[in-house]
């Protein structure tokens, strides 16, 4: 039974499992899982490197692009906001889940609002992005809804996206991170011991205050790792800062985009310079929170031995729970708007809904619509597969070589998540196009892979250390083969995960802008690609049709993923709810 | 027997490979012998990189992917881009990277600056191609000098005309029934009514183009711009234009914090009420967006009094393309006068046509008599004169140096 207890929920790399080593396992399914690992690995350090090497060598002396990087008007700024940005919206995200579990951990809050969140997790950014613009710029929802109060007769000249803080970037961010860090926590509580919260109240501690001195540092252990994901993600993010950033100057990686679109190659090399740029702003930004980490620790400790109680925290965590909320609320108004906004014909401020309606939004492109429903789809689906089916193969390895993965193997497997995109998918970008692989379907959907892969992996991971192992132990005992034992006993009894775990790759998949657009040298456009290059357009009617089939189509995936086991098990209702893990995904 | 077809199989693949290669190492298309060009186009795809900010444009390309593939069997895949100059880039890398067939772009919508860069880094079909088409005949390149030299630039048969434009703002004639007409009066407006005027952000086409606008009104002499700006007083020459900027900024919408990003968004701005003044390329632009629905029926276009840039819109086969002769095919179908007359439709796009009426048949004529000028939409005797753009090297230089000077906000 000690394997199924150490195969926890958490994110930190588990220690060895048991002592369950069998015969050495096939060649082939070593290579496999292998190739798996390196399929992340290797394309991450390639393009990382091949950034390195035009950084370097692109200009005329070693440092000659980086003189021109630095010439470039606002960089500076540019290169502030990503540090700015980064840590805000990271800050805010965890201090906004962290409070909301102080306050409402082991509440029935928490389950019934799990089941409100979990569907934000497949919303890829841009789609929440828009939806958020529709509502919270000066001609959005919320303007026209205060126009009784304000009396304003055209939207008021104020900036409230776009601002040049980048406030309205953080808070975007915000609104994918909350729920992402939301299901990190609810997967790490459980091995949070309930007696110290417990303990806590007993000495007389108010709830949010107990919380946070007795079981938030052990918790903090588990989720610290997803976190730095977090600020990697938010000090880079390319399609929520086209939408929702600042733009005289942009935030960094926007301005990197742009330089390796200049037709002027002294500034390619430039771009070149500014994502090893990048990837110092990222890893400053981590190095920031990990002194924050100590400072604020010290600071509990201090704090933690004066004896404070904070019993009366009844407003606190009323606040506590309108913050949080809002952070939901407004990604599903979002998605009413962007409906509103897919058939409104004419929709003038200071009009509270569309005065005409039309479906030409969603007929019009026609055609087009379909072929790039379709071509989503089918990159998502490629890649989920491929996805889960190396999950598997790597999974079952550890399990036949009785130990799972190292902080080695942890670390690789994340490293996607940790470079900034930017950085890495350029570099590969310009190598693919250097072997004649780019600008195809297959090239695109490897490069989604490399994304899709950790995620289903992290997700696939709990429940299959979950697993008793003691079933295979039988099925091996009758004379099945290990590979028969997986077939027939494990996959099937894990089908819930390993669908929730596919349609998660799928998600991840449809929201993935940046190697979609450099990999694909734009001819393979999916809905997200397309709906970001509307975004400069302003042809709100077709936004809120792509954003919208951009967010429905994860939606759909992920109830196919949860009919599936209900009906192919509806005599065996153990396996549908028992073994379901909650999921994590991209910040 | 099951070894020996495999063998056989083998053998017919690899023949068929050998063929194909062969069949892509062959000479480039030549439209003289037009029916060659035909036969060679069929079954084609050609992916079209054109900006695709627009929705009634896009369309408008999907109409011309349908029409093409009936007539011609040629498979057209429009890659939209948001700035032209990316695929430029695009094209660049290609050539760096040693990809001399089998590029990724076989026919680009382009003009201007980036038809030069093009044109110098050796990027486009290097054989005049487009005068030899056979709707070519048909343009009025004898009384639209714009079809040959393209910002100043020698046009050379390397591109192929496709719709010609004219600098215009509109406005809702309902809430501003006298529009600024002049430069002066535009500053006043601008300062009298804070937050209410926005262009947009350069490198894009039309925020450039309201620079050019601007300095063509205030410089001394109009003719220094129509020279390289290497032969220019740089900064002499543009003061003015940055002052008026400097004086006007503050007053921008979002106090020149933020740009809308092109013609569309500024459309939208309008529509939104959060903006007085718009501007676009399309003369019929208006018309159109008031038929959509986007803008009410009060919208009125007008012109400033000193005159308006004019230009014309192309499009471009690059060196590598993969599709050269689909391409063609495109371009020539692009010219045919169902195509024109179907752009210049305000209904539909109202983009004005490259052709000379008079050379047209009368079933061409006949299209072209059916369309009805839009409401929005300036007379010819009220769309007043047309200015030349300057040379393109000044595009580069006037988008560098207000980067320097507005690109990183206050």
């Amino acid at each position: 039974m000690r394997s199924k207890r150490n195969g926890r929920a958490g994110s930190g790399p588990p220690a060895d499992v048991s002592n369950r080593s069998t015969a050495s396992p096939p060649y082939l399914l070593q290579l496999f899982s292998w190739a798996a690992i390196a399929l992340v690995f290797v394309p991450a350090l390639l393009g990382t490197f091949y950034m390195l090497l035009m950084a370097f060598s692109g200009g005329e002396g070693p440092l000659q692009a980086f003189t021109v990087l630095f010439q470039v008007p606002g960089i500076a700024t540019s290169i502030g906001l990503s540090l700015w940005i980064g840590l805000v919206a990271t800050a805010f995200s965890v201090l906004v889940t962290a409070l909301f579990f102080a306050a409402f951990a082991h509440t029935r809050l928490i389950s019934v609002l799990s089941g409100l969140i979990r569907p934000l997790l497949a919303i890829p950014h841009a789609a929440a992005a828009f939806g958020m613009l529709f509502l919270v710029a000066p001609s959005g929802f919320l303007m026209r809804l205060a126009t009784p109060v304000t009396g304003f007769v055209h939207p008021p000249d104020w900036l409230l996206v776009n601002d040049s803080a980048g406030l309205s970037l953080a808070a975007g961010l915000a609104l994918k991170e909350v729920p992402f860090l939301f299901f990190v926590v609810l997967a790490a509580l459980p091995q949070i011991d309930r007696r110290l919260t417990v303990t806590a109240a007993t000495l007389g501690y108010g709830r949010i205050w107990g919380f946070t001195l007795s079981a938030f540092p052990s918790l903090y252990a588990q989720i610290r790792l997803p976190i730095i994901a977090v600020i990697a993600y938010s000090t880079s993010s390319v399609d929520m800062a086209m939408i929702l950033g600042p733009q005289l100057p942009p935030v960094l990686s926007v301005q990197i985009l742009r330089l390796m679109n200049d037709p002027d190659l002294s500034l390619r090399t430039a771009a070149a310079a500014g994502a090893i740029v990048q990837l110092g702003v990222t890893a400053l930004a981590i190095g920031l929170w990990l002194l924050a980490e100590k400072a604020v620790a010290r600071l509990f400790r201090d704090l933690a031995t004066r004896g404070i109680r904070l019993r009366a925290d009844g407003a606190v965590r009323s606040a506590i729970l309108i913050v949080a909320a809002w952070t939901f609320l407004v990604t599903y108004i979002g998605l009413v708007l962007l409906l509103l906004w897919s058939v409104a014909a004419t929709w003038r401020f200071p009009d509270l809904f569309p005065s005409r309606f039309t479906l030409d939004g969603w007929t019009a492109p026609g055609s087009d619509l379909i072929e790039l429903v379709w071509r989503s789809a089918a990159l998502g689906i490629v890649s989920a597969l491929a996805g889960t089916l190396m999950a598997v193969g790597a999974l079952e390895l550890e399990y036949r070589r009785g130990r799972v993965i190292g902080r080695g193997g942890w670390l690789s497997l994340y490293l996607p998540l940790l470079l900034p995109q930017i950085v890495f998918v350029s570099g590969l970008s310009f190598l693919f196009l250097r072997l004649g692989w780019d600008a195809n379907f297959l090239a695109v959907a490897a490069v989604h892979l490399v994304f899709v892969f950790p995620y289903v992996y992290l997700t696939l991971a709990a429940p299959w250390h979950h697993f008793d192992n003691r079933y295979l132990d039988i099925a091996r005992s009758l004379g099945k083969s290990p590979l028969m034992a997986l077939v027939r006993i494990r996959l099937p009894i894990l089908l819930a995960p390993l669908l929730t775990a596919a349609a998660l790759g799928f998600a991840v998949s449809i929201a993935q802008y940046l190697p979609t657009l450099l990999i694909g040298a734009g001819r393979l456009p999916t809905l997200t690609t397309e709906a970001v290059a509307l975004s400069s357009g302003g042809n709100r009617r077709l936004i809120g049709v792509y954003a919208l089939l951009q967010a429905f189509l994860p939606f759909v995936i992920f109830a196919l993923a949860g009919l599936i086991p209900r009906l192919v098990w509806r005599n065996r209702l153990g396996l549908v709810s028992a073994v379901r893990e909650p999921s994590r995904q991209s910040a | 027997m099951l070894a020996r077809g495999f063998v056989r199989l083998t053998a017919f693949v690899l023949l068929m490979l050998a063929a194909a290669h062969a069949f892509a190492a062959d000479a480039d298309p030549d439209p003289a012998d037009w029916p060659a060009v035909l036969e060679e186009a069929r079954g084609q795809t050609v992916y079209w990189y054109a900006w695709g900010g627009a929705q009634n444009i896009n369309d408008y390309i999907s109409w011309v992917g349908e029409r093409v593939s009936d007539e011609y069997g040629v498979t057209l895949e429009q890659v939209k881009v948001s700035e032209t100059a990316s695929l430029v880039t695009r094209v660049l890398s290609e050539k760096q990277a040693g990809r001399n067939d089998g590029g990724a772009v076989d026919l680009v919508w382009i003009n201007g600056e980036n038809f030069k860069a093009m044109k110098e880094a050796g990027l486009l079909l290097p054989y005049s191609w487009s005068t030899s088409l056979p709707n070519y005949a048909l343009t009025d390149f004898e009384n639209k000098p714009v079809l040959s030299r393209d910002f100043t630039e020698p046009v050379d048969g390397l591109e192929s005309p496709w719709g010609t434009a004219q600098f215009t703002f509109y406005c809702d004639s309902a809430s501003l029934p006298e529009p600024p007409r002049n430069l002066d009066a535009l500053k006043a407006y601008i300062h009298a009514h804070p937050g209410r005027f926005t262009y947009a952000a350069p490198p894009n086409f039309i925020g450039t183009t309201f620079l050019k606008q601007v300095l063509l009104g205030l410089a001394d002499d109009r003719s220094i711009l129509s020279r390289p700006v290497d032969e220019a007083d740089f900064d002499k020459v543009t003061a003015p234009l940055w002052a008026w900027l400097d004086d006007v900024t503050p007053d921008l919408w979002r106090s020149g914090a933020v740009y809308a990003a092109d013609t569309t968004q500024l459309k939208t701005l309008l529509a939104d009420d959060e903006i007085d003044i718009a501007m676009t390329f399309n003369p019929g632009e208006a018309s159109s967006a008031i038929s959509e629905g986007i803008l009410p029926d009060t919208v009125r276009s007008f012109v400033l009094d000193y005159g308006s840039i004019g230009n014309a819109h192309f499009v471009a086969i690059p060196f590598n393309a993969n599709a050269k002769a689909g391409a063609m095919v495109v371009a020539n179908f692009l010219l045919s006068p169902e195509a024109q007359a179907r752009k210049a439709d305000e209904s539909l796009w109202g983009d004005p046509t490259v052709l000379a009426y008079a050379k047209l048949d009368a079933d061409g004529k006949a299209r072209f008599d059916m369309l009805q000028r839009g409401l929005a939409t300036l007379g010819p005797d009220e769309s007043g004169a047309v200015l030349n753009e300057p040379d393109s090297s000044w595009t580069n230089a006037i988008e560098a140096e207000w980067a320097r000077r507005f690109g990183a906000a206050r």
